[in-house]
């Protein structure tokens, strides 16, 4: 017998029946997650250099893959809005391009409906590298462009982990916490 | 997969008319955020008081957590000391005999620099920092290069204020808030400080790369003197920043000027002074054609 077989079935098994998820965690964990990753610029390191994946940017897309039809299709105003606040970024370049790309995502979800996660992992490639580029392009014109190419490097090769990370936050948000009747 | 679309609910009208607001709402979103570019183009200080109030309100948290930065950092030096320490130590004795020379140079060089101002009866205005404190996040995914300061105009902080470590220049404000403030990195793009060649003046311009880096531009054109290897100082000329800040040192040669890299590391550094502004009296008509007071101070009251 494999040993996470036998240590499931030793551990003393979740109350399933007469439980469901609390709507509370269930609507606000998705909001809060990319609200956490917009706020990266208060971490306390000081980059001398743009290089750092746009965090929020990416829980977003990882979340629209992840579960589409769980954020309106506006969803890209609020968050992006948060995220000018913080991101350094000219006001109003998040609104704009979150915007855009959630309702991107929405039509890419009805026309492609079967997606792999290679196809997946393309798609928010693609994505990032635009949204990167864009977002140069509005904060500084054709200056900005030396750093993109390795940013949007480092932005593909963490996507999968971003996903990884929204797919256990979706495991917590349905936990059956909340008892029936 | 493929949960069935949401958006062709059927026929309830309800459900129709809720799936196109939603749609509406979207594209307007996509609207409003370019009305906002457009405004904050205009004027970079449009969205300052939102801006300040949302970096206050994280300040607490961010303060702390970067109170433990230099500790970080001090914990990954001391385990990767054991294994550089014979080579450093020898080294460390190099430049140690090295700057006793040079020490003794630089102590004639002060004997004779006080006794010449004496002579032409400068009083040395070296101002007094407005307050010492942290940097406690920067922009790490934009390509602008702005970094957060923690303390406000509680602490007497106020635009156009010049920021440094003890190493050199590092920025200036640019907003501020009750608690926090948001410096503009001299690596920004927007950032333009006039420097001079500490040896024998040579005035340029100091552009942010926004990579890092700076572009120096000459102010006369003409056969290029910088060489690789030169350090530069701030020249005070246009006001804000006092004149003989240590900038950069000289890297690669261009062909209007050179890169330089920046002395003063804003991530090595624990603390930053926020210095008073420089010859903030000066009239404002002799400042006014200066490309820096152009470039940098757009939002300025008048």
């Amino acid at each position: 017998m494999p040993d996470s077989l036998r240590a499931g079935l030793s551990a003393p098994a979740a109350p399933k029946i007469n439980r469901a998820p609390s709507p509370v965690l269930a609507i606000c964990v998705p909001w809060l997650l990319v609200m956490l990753g917009s706020l990266s610029p208060v971490l306390p390191f000081i980059s001398a250099s743009p290089v750092a994946p746009p965090v929020g940017f990416m829980v977003l897309v990882a979340w629209l893959q992840l579960r589409p039809g769980l954020f309106p299709v506006w969803a890209g105003l609020p968050l992006g809005l948060f995220d000018d606040l913080f991101s350094g970024q000219p006001f109003g370049s998040a609104m704009l391009l979150w915007s855009v790309v959630t309702i991107f995502l929405d039509f890419v979800e009805i026309r492609f409906p079967w997606r792999g996660f290679l196809q997946n992992w393309l798609l928010a490639a693609a994505v990032l590298a635009v949204y990167l580029l864009a977002a140069a392009v509005l904060a500084s014109g054709a200056a900005g462009f030396a750093l993109v190419p390795l940013q949007v490097g480092f932005a593909i090769v963490f996507y999968p982990l971003v996903g990884r990370i929204v797919g256990l936050a979706d495991k917590l948000r349905l936990r059956s916490l909340r008892a029936i009747g | 997969m493929a949960p069935p679309s949401n958006r062709r609910p059927g026929f309830s009208r309800r459900a129709q008319y809720s799936t196109f607001v939603a749609y509406l709402i979207a594209a307007a979103g996509a609207v409003l955020g370019a009305i906002f570019l457009v405004v904050s183009h205009r004027n970079d200080g449009a969205m300052a008081g939102p801006r300040s109030a949302a970096s206050d309100l994280t300040a607490a948290p961010a303060t702390a957590a970067a109170a433990t930065r230099a500790a970080g950092a001090s914990w990954l030096d001391s385990l990767s000391g054991y294994f550089v320490s014979g080579s450093e130590t020898a080294r460390l004795r190099k430049e140690v005999d090295l700057a006793r020379v040079q020490r003794v140079e630089a102590l004639a060089l002060r004997e004779e620099n006080q006794r010449l101002k004496a002579l032409l009866q400068l009083i040395e205005s070296d101002g007094k920092p407005v307050a010492v404190a942290r940097l406690i996040g920067s922009t790490h995914s934009s390509t602008r290069r702005f970094a957060t300061l923690s303390v406000g105009t509680t602490s007497g902080v106020r635009q156009g204020m010049p920021v440094r470590t003890p190493h050199g220049l590092i920025g200036r404000v640019l907003e501020v808030g009750a608690r926090t403030g948001r410096v503009l990195l001299i690596t920004d793009n927007e950032s333009i400080v006039p420097v001079r060649r500490s040896t024998d003046g040579v005035a340029a311009f100091a552009i942010g790369r926004g990579d890092g880096l700076l572009q120096i531009r000459l102010v006369n054109l003409g056969v290029n003197p910088l060489k690789v290897g030169d350090a530069l100082v701030t020249s005070g000329s246009g006001g804000l920043y006092r004149p003989g800040v240590a900038m950069a040192i000289v890297t690669k040669l261009t062909a209007d000027g050179a890169v330089a890299q920046p002395l003063g590391n804003p991530d090595a550094a624990e603390l930053v002074i926020v210095e008073p502004e420089w010859a903030a009296a000066a009239p404002a008509a002799a400042t006014d054609d200066s490309p820096q007071v152009r470039a940098q101070q757009p939002q300025d009251a008048p």
